[in-house]
C-alpha cells in the first residue's frame, strides 16, 4: 500500500501504478469521465474531517482519482484543500475544463501547469461552444499551454477513447519564465515543485509542513496568471453570434425579488409535494410500517430475545422502546434515508442546474440580517428535512460565526420534517388562524435570534461572492450520484450519533431519570404553559425524538390555544438527541451547553409569554385573541428593526 | 465611487477591491483590478450581478461597498 505524498487520504495504490487525478471546476462535467473510464468498480473514501467522499478506481495498470470541482487549489474551503492534496500527489493531471467558460476554467489549468505536473486537457462541450457560436482554435490553445488539448463531448461519450489512448502524451506545460525562476529557489528549500508554488502562493498548511513562513506573493502570481488567461483565450477564442436565450432570461429572473420569490416558492412547493407528501407518505410509510416495525422489528426481538430477554438491563439498551438494534435502525433506515434521499436529490437538482447560486443571491439580503449569507439558504432549507443533516451541512460556511449562527438557528427554530408532519396533523385540527398565527410566532423567533445573534457576537460575517454559471438541464447520472453519495456519508455519520442518543436515553430511563426529569418539568408545563401535567412527558420525549415529542400530544383533549402553545414550544425546544451530539461535535462542549440551555430558556419564554397573552385575551373571544396575539408580534419586529436602525 | 452605487447595464473599470480574500476570489474568476466589466443586474437591497464575457458573478451588497470602480 502507498501513502500518498501530503494527503492524509488513504487508499490501496500498488507501487508500481501512477495515481492519474482528474481535476476540474465544478459542473465541467468530471464525473461523466470518471464513470466512462473506470466502469463499476470504484472505491470511495471519506476525506478526514470533511463530508468530502473521493472516488478512485482502476485504470489500465494505473490508478484514476477523482477530486471536488474547484476553481483553484489553495485553502479557501475543504473542496479546495481536497483537491489541493490530490493534486500535489499526482503523477499526471487530467483537466477537464468547459470549454464555453476558457476565462475562467483556464485558471485552474494554468495552476495546475504551474505545479510542474504532467497535464493533458480534456476541452469538454465542445458541441456546446458551437451552439453558442463560439469558435476555439484548439491546435493554438495546446500551444500556448504546452499541453496535449483533446477536444471532447463527455455526455455523447466522443473523444474519451482518444483521451485515454492520449495519456501517455501528458508532459508538463508552459510556465512563465519569471515564475519558473522563483519556483526553483524554493525548490532548494522544499524538494517538490508543487508545494514550492503553493507555499510561494502563501498556502498556510503546505507552508506549515515545511516549516516555512507562508510566502507573500500569491496576488501578483494570480495577477500574472490571470493575464496570460485573459491573452489566451482572447486569442483562441472567436464568437460568431451573442444572442440572450431563454434560459439567461430565466437567470434573471430567478434572483429579482419580484419574480424569483415566486418561482423559490414554486420550487419549494415541488419539493413538498414530493419529499413532504410522496416520500413522507408513501415511501416512508412502506419502509418505516411495513419493512421496519413490521418485518425488521420483530425478527430482531425475537432474535436478541432469547439471549437477552427484553426486560433486562442489556435487552432494554439493545431491543427496549429506544433500543440501539429497534428504534436506532428504524428511525434511521426507515424514516431517515427516504427524507434525507428526498431533500438532497433537490439539493442536487438545484445545484446541477446552476439554480442554487441564484437561490443564494435572491435569498442574500434577508439573511445578511441574521448574521448570514445568502449560501446559509441551503442548511436553512436542509433543516426542514432534518436538522441533523443540515447541521452537518454548514461546514460549508464560510466562517465560523456564520456556522454558529446557522447551527444555533437550525437547532432553535427550523422543525424537521419528521416533526412537521406531526405539528401540521395537530394544527390542521384548530384552525387556519392558529397555524398563520404559529409560522409567524416561528419566524419572529428566527428572525429575532438571528438578529440578536448577529449584534452580538464579535467580528464580521463573509460576504456573498458567488459565481453564477449558466442554467442548464440537470444531468440525471449527476443528480443520482450526487444524492447517493451524500445520503451514503449521512448514513455513516448519522447512525452512530443516533445509537449514541438511544444509548443516553435508555440509560435515563434504566435508572429512573427519565421520569424523575419528567416530573422535575411539571410546574413549568403546569404553571407557566397553563397545559396539562401530561405534556411534561411529550417534551421530555421531544428529546428523543423531535417527533415523538408532538405526537405525543395527540392523546391529550387540548384547547386550541393550549395547543398552539403547546406546539410552538415543542418546536422551540431542543432538538433531538443526534442534533445535539452533532452540535457538541462541531461546536465543542461549551458553546453546545450554553446552545442547549438557550433552547430551553427562549421555548419556555416564547411559549409561556404566548400562554399569557392568549389567556389574558380568551375572554374577549377567539378573534381578538390572535388578532391582539399578532400585534404584540408586530410590535416585536418593528422593535427588533428599529433597535437594528440605532445600531 | 464604489460597486454598490453601480446602475444595471454600466460599464465600468474595478479600481481597488479592499479586502484581499476577495481581491484573489476574484482574479480567479477574471475580475482584477483594473479589469472592465458590466454590471448585468440589481438585486434590489441586495447582491450586485457583474458580468465579463460569459463569465457572471453575484457579490454581497456589503461587499460591493469595499470594491471602488469608474464608469466608462
Amino acid at each position: 500500500m502507498a501513502h500518498c505524498h501530503g494527503m492524509a487520504l488513504q487508499m490501496d495504490i500498488p507501487a508500481e501504478a501512477r495515481k492519474v487525478v482528474l481535476a476540474g471546476n465544478p459542473n465541467a462535467g468530471k464525473s461523466v469521465f470518471f464513470n466512462h473510464l473506470t466502469g463499476l468498480y470504484v472505491d470511495v473514501s471519506n476525506y478526514p474531517g470533511t463530508t468530502l467522499e473521493i472516488a478512485h478506481a482502476k485504470l489500465g495498470h494505473d490508478v484514476l482519482i477523482d477530486t471536488p470541482g474547484v476553481y483553484g487549489i489553495s485553502s479557501f474551503n475543504d473542496e479546495e484543500r481536497v483537491a489541493r492534496d490530490i493534486i500535489l500527489s499526482a503523477d499526471l493531471v487530467i483537466n477537464v475544463v468547459n470549454a464555453v467558460h476558457l476565462e475562467r476554467d483556464l485558471f485552474l489549468t494554468r495552476q495546475i501547469i504551474d505545479t510542474g505536473v504532467p497535464v493533458i486537457v480534456a476541452l469538454n462541450m465542445m458541441d456546446e461552444t458551437a451552439r453558442q457560436g463560439i469558435d476555439i482554435n484548439h491546435d493554438l490553445l495546446g500551444e500556448m499551454l504546452g499541453v496535449p488539448i483533446i477536444p471532447t463531448v463527455a455526455v455523447r461519450k466522443e473523444g474519451l477513447d482518444k483521451l485515454v489512448s492520449s495519456l501517455d502524451q501528458a508532459k508538463p506545460g508552459y510556465i512563465d519564465p519569471e515564475l519558473q525562476q522563483k519556483l526553483n529557489q524554493m525548490f532548494n528549500r522544499v524538494g517538490s515543485q508543487a508545494e514550492a508554488l503553493l507555499v510561494l502562493e502563501g498556502d498556510p498548511a503546505v507552508s506549515k509542513r515545511h516549516g516555512i513562513e507562508p510566502g507573500a506573493d500569491r496576488e501578483v502570481i494570480y495577477l500574472a496568471r490571470r493575464e496570460q488567461v485573459n491573452s489566451i483565450v482572447e486569442r483562441v477564442t472567436k464568437t460568431v453570434i451573442g444572442s440572450t436565450s431563454f434560459s439567461a432570461k430565466l437567470g434573471r429572473w430567478m434572483i429579482m425579488p419580484l419574480t424569483g420569490i415566486p418561482i423559490l416558492l414554486g420550487a419549494l412547493w415541488l419539493m413538498y409535494q414530493t419529499v413532504g407528501v410522496f416520500v413522507a407518505g408513501t415511501v416512508v410509510g412502506f419502509t418505516e410500517e411495513t419493512v421496519m416495525l413490521g418485518q425488521y422489528e420483530p425478527f430482531v426481538r425475537d432474535l436478541v430475545g432469547r439471549a437477552a430477554p427484553v426486560e433486562g438491563i442489556p435487552g432494554t439498551i439493545l431491543i427496549g422502546e429506544f433500543g440501539v438494534l429497534t428504534m436506532t435502525v428504524t428511525y434511521v433506515l426507515g424514516l431517515l434515508m427516504p427524507l434525507v434521499a428526498g431533500f438532497y436529490f433537490f439539493l442536487a437538482l438545484f445545484e446541477d442546474s446552476g439554480y442554487l447560486p441564484r437561490i443564494a443571491t435572491l435569498t442574500d439580503r434577508a439573511l445578511t440580517n441574521l448574521g448570514l449569507n445568502g449560501r446559509a439558504i441551503i442548511p436553512l432549507i436542509l433543516g426542514f428535512g432534518c436538522v441533523t443533516m443540515a447541521s452537518i451541512t454548514t461546514r460549508l460556511l464560510s466562517s465560523d460565526r456564520e456556522r454558529r449562527i446557522a447551527i444555533f438557528l437550525l437547532g432553535l427554530a427550523i422543525p424537521c420534517s419528521a416533526q412537521l408532519g406531526v405539528i401540521a396533523g395537530l394544527l390542521a385540527g384548530i384552525g387556519l388562524s392558529f397555524v398563520l398565527l404559529y409560522a409567524l410566532v416561528i419566524l419572529t423567533v428566527l428572525i429575532v435570534v438571528g438578529t440578536v445573534l448577529n449584534r452580538i457576537l464579535p467580528g464580521h460575517s463573509a460576504n456573498l461572492l458567488i459565481d453564477l454559471p449558466p442554467l442548464r438541464l440537470p444531468k440525471a447520472e449527476n443528480v443520482l450520484k450526487k444524492t447517493l453519495t451524500r445520503t451514503w456519508i449521512f448514513i455513516k455519520e448519522a447512525t452512530p450519533l443516533f445509537a449514541g442518543g438511544a444509548l443516553i436515553i435508555s440509560t435515563l430511563q434504566l435508572t429512573g431519570a427519565l421520569s424523575l426529569l419528567q416530573r422535575a418539568m411539571s410546574p413549568l408545563t403546569v404553571g407557566w404553559l397553563g397545559l396539562p401535567p401530561e405534556t411534561a412527558t411529550a417534551f421530555i420525549m421531544g428529546i428523543v425524538r423531535r417527533d415523538f415529542g408532538a405526537a405525543g400530544l395527540y392523546s391529550m383533549n387540548l384547547t386550541p390555544a393550549a395547543m398552539l402553545v403547546a406546539l410552538v414550544t415543542i418546536t422551540l425546544f431542543v432538538p433531538c438527541i443526534a442534533s445535539i451530539l452533532i452540535i457538541f461535535k462541531e461546536r465543542g462542549r461549551r458553546e453546545a451547553t450554553i446552545m442547549w440551555v438557550s433552547t430551553w430558556v427562549i421555548a419556555f419564554t416564547v411559549g409561556g409569554l404566548l400562554a399569557q397573552l392568549l389567556d389574558l385575551t380568551a375572554q374577549r373571544g377567539d378573534l381578538a385573541a390572535i388578532s391582539l396575539a399578532v400585534a404584540g408580534l408586530v410590535a416585536a419586529f418593528m422593535a427588533t428593526a428599529f433597535t437594528r436602525r440605532v445600531a | 465611487m464604489t460597486l454598490d452605487r453601480i446602475k444595471r447595464g454600466q460599464v465600468f473599470k474595478i479600481l481597488a477591491i479592499a479586502d484581499e480574500l476577495t481581491r484573489v476570489q476574484a482574479i480567479r474568476f477574471g475580475f482584477a483590478e483594473g479589469s472592465t466589466a458590466t454590471c448585468s443586474e440589481i438585486v434590489p437591497a441586495g447582491p450586485v450581478v457583474l458580468r465579463k464575457d460569459r463569465q457572471e458573478i453575484a457579490i454581497g451588497r456589503g461587499l460591493a461597498g469595499k470594491i471602488t470602480v469608474a464608469l466608462q
